[in-house]
């Protein structure tokens, strides 16, 4: 069966954080990655390092090298997700990946891996739907969501094409740039957003961008889930730099408190 | 100017090339692509950049017979395109004129660039300046500290010098951090690309833009000899002057020679010799020849010459590779400096190390083959922008890749 059937039909706004496999180990990824569902996160994006990371703005680029410094990589981020699946980790999982890796471990074989090791959509930044089209069908054979991308300066004609295409989620770009916390959204998010909406029938996520609570309950007023990266992996970053190593377990306490309170606060606010 | 759009799937060479951007630019493409296509096709804008080619630029640039060259070495003639002799020193500005021209034309005001060892930057700079725009170039922190010169000289034309600090701060960095700039600033901003590589259009763009070195190469020869040379060379970076130098050649009898960074030689890991040893991948959007370890991650290239420093090269250049039409050789540092040497001494003339790499291999040919047989060379820049480097290697008597 599919996971993303089940996050469909949801009420509240889909909660997708975003980690980097692992950064800085695949301990904490996995660690992370539970609290993160615990918590509420309906799907799950894990990152994977890159040398040359052109979609990404400068906490996602350090948590990168940090990734790729433990010695990470497809592959082992593949099977590492694996080893959540063991653990409890039951909701979708996405891999966030540049083509160029997918391309030497070799097409083919990444989509058997995610296969093996229960790994439900992919989502790769710079391959625009041009250029998407065999990996999406190879996608397709292998019941893997591919998860396009449209962005503020994406025109009508394409818009229709890649919100047609979707499965899994359909990811909104909220600003123009990089990916990183900011503070305004780009104005034409709403019009995008809804007409991503007419034309898909899996929900519609914004992402780049969602820092804080109130941005979280503005967004997940306009849309259908809410993807947040780099403020999760600047917070983890700062409380695992904060602490001990006999603490461990207690930044990971305190991650969990930073989650509950983004997303308390947001779906109060939606829910009223 | 005739522009020749690859045509198979959008803007592929064979398998090379095509779009690999985020989907914020892809607006930004399209709208590009269109522009100058419709630039292209305007008589008014091919009048404006002729005459600002020839009376800014000092075209048409020479073809000079190297007597003394062709002496010594007692084979082919060897000639000399002479790009050096350009405004601000280098094949560069053909591309950044054209560009900054394209880019006032689409009513944009700002422009951004990258820049390796400041020569596109400055070429860029300069462009701005005289046609009135803004200007943003993004160098990787390393090459700021190792080109301070040139830093200096976009400042002095006007232009904002942005020190890139991640990855490995090198052109590849500057490269990625330019993109990323445009991707939040694409609705005013004009990305102005300094060789053949890039996603597609960039890459017919720029070959369209540097084909005027050809052109001229073509006349000049059949003005000269009434017969088309037997061999061009030239070096290979990201290969623009390459490109622009061989285009207008494809559908002859006429050898094409690229000559790659080999540094410190290709059997260690310290060079740029991304057609020789490298393989296919994707970066900066587009398909081509990348040094690369096997899981994907791109590798630091080395060449002492910063202009040919890059991981990938231009995606015409890995599909007339593929298909054998042109040739790639690689020259190291050390053959470099010595033709350099003896191109200073025999002739008067100081070129850039990176030319220096295709004279390297010209001089070798040429050696090789009969006096009847001619070759040209894309004397792509001038040296005076090397001199400090090389007075560390030639006076300081080692090689230090820190220059």
């Amino acid at each position: 069966m599919n996971r993303f059937d089940c996050i469909k039909s949801s009420e509240k706004p889909l909660f997708i954080p975003f980690l980097m496999a692992g950064d800085p180990t695949e301990k904490d990824t996995i660690d992370l990655a539970l609290i993160l569902q615990e918590e509420g996160a309906d799907v799950l994006e894990i990152g994977i390092p890159y040398s040359d990371p052109l979609a990404d703005g400068p906490v996602i680029q350090e948590a990168s090298k940090r990734a790729f410094t433990s010695g990470m990589n497809l592959e082992k981020a593949i099977q590492m997700i694996g080893k959540m699946r063991e653990e409890g980790l039951h909701i979708p999982v996405v891999l966030f990946t540049y083509y160029n890796l997918l391309l030497q471990l070799g097409q083919q074989h990444v989509v058997d891996l995610m296969n093996r090791y229960s790994v439900d959509g992919m989502l790769v930044p710079d391959l625009p739907f041009e250029e998407s089209e065999s990996i999406r069908n190879l996608c397709k054979a292998h019941h893997i969501s591919y998860i396009p991308l449209i962005a503020p300066t994406t025109s009508q004609e394409r818009l229709v094409k890649i919100a047609q295409s979707a499965e899994g989620f359909l990811y909104c770009v909220s600003s123009l740039g990089v990916t990183g916390e900011r503070s305004v959204f780009h104005p034409e998010i709403q019009r995008m957003v809804k007409e991503a909406s007419m034309h898909s029938d899996v929900p519609v996520a914004l992402g780049f961008g969602v820092s804080s609570p109130e941005q979280f309950n503005e967004i997940s007023k306009l849309c259908d889930g809410v993807i947040i990266g780099s403020s999760l992996i600047r917070k983890a970053d700062e409380l695992r730099a904060g602490s001990s190593k006999a603490e461990t377990q207690d930044w990971k306490e305190s991650f969990r408190n930073f989650v509950r309170s983004l997303l308390l606060e947001g779906v109060q606010k939606v829910s009223n | 100017m005739e522009t020749t759009i690859p045509n198979e799937k959008k803007g592929r060479f064979g398998q090379f090339g095509g779009q690999f951007v985020p989907e914020t630019l892809m607006f930004a493409l399209e709208e590009l692509e269109k522009a100058f296509k419709e630039a292209m096709e305007d008589s008014s804008f091919l009048e404006k950049l002729e005459h600002e080619l020839v009376e800014y630029s000092g075209r048409p640039t020479p073809l000079t017979y190297a007597q003394n060259c062709t002496e010594q070495l007692g084979g082919a003639s060897i000639y000399l395109k002479r790009e050096d002799l350009n405004h601000t020193g280098a094949h560069k500005i053909n591309n950044a004129i054209g560009q900054v021209l394209l880019a006032k034309r689409m009513n944009k005001t700002k422009v951004v660039a990258e820049t390796g060892a400041g020569q596109h930057g400055v070429a860029v700079a300069t462009a701005c300046a005289r046609y009135g725009l803004s200007c943003k170039v993004f160098m990787g922190e390393e090459d700021v500290h190792r080109q301070s010169l040139n830093v200096f000289r976009m400042q002095l034309l006007g232009a904002e010098v942005i020190p890139v600090k991640s990855g490995s701060m090198t052109l590849k960095d500057a490269t990625n951090e330019a993109i990323r700039y445009w991707a939040g600033a694409v609705q005013d901003t004009f990305y102005c690309i300094g060789s053949v590589v890039g996603p597609h259009p960039y890459p017919t763009i720029v070959r369209d833009l540097q084909r005027i070195i050809g052109i001229e190469t073509r006349s000049q020869m059949l003005d000269r000899l009434n017969k088309l040379p037997d061999t061009i060379i030239a070096c290979v970076g990201g290969g623009s002057n390459a490109m622009g130098i061989f285009h207008p050649f494809l559908d002859d009898p006429v050898e094409l020679i690229g000559v790659e960074a080999a540094g410190l030689g290709t059997e260690t890991e310290k060079h740029a010799a991304s057609i020789t040893k490298g393989t296919v991948g994707v970066l900066h959007g587009s398909m081509t020849y990348l040094m690369q370890d096997s899981f994907g991650q791109i590798t630091e290239p080395y060449s002492i010459s910063a202009g040919l420093d890059y991981p990938g090269v231009g995606p015409e250049h890995a599909h007339l590779s593929e298909s054998g039409r042109a040739t790639y050789h690689t020259i190291t540092d050390a053959e470099a400096i010595e033709a350099l040497q003896f191109l200073s001494e025999k002739e008067g003339i100081l070129p850039a190390i990176e030319s220096a790499h295709a004279l390297a291999q010209g001089f070798k040919e040429a050696a090789s083959r009969g006096r009847d047989e001619t070759i040209v060379i894309c004397l792509s820049g001038r040296g005076d922008k090397d001199v400090s480097t090389l007075i560390k290697i030639i006076k300081g008597g080692e090689e230090d890749e820190s220059v």
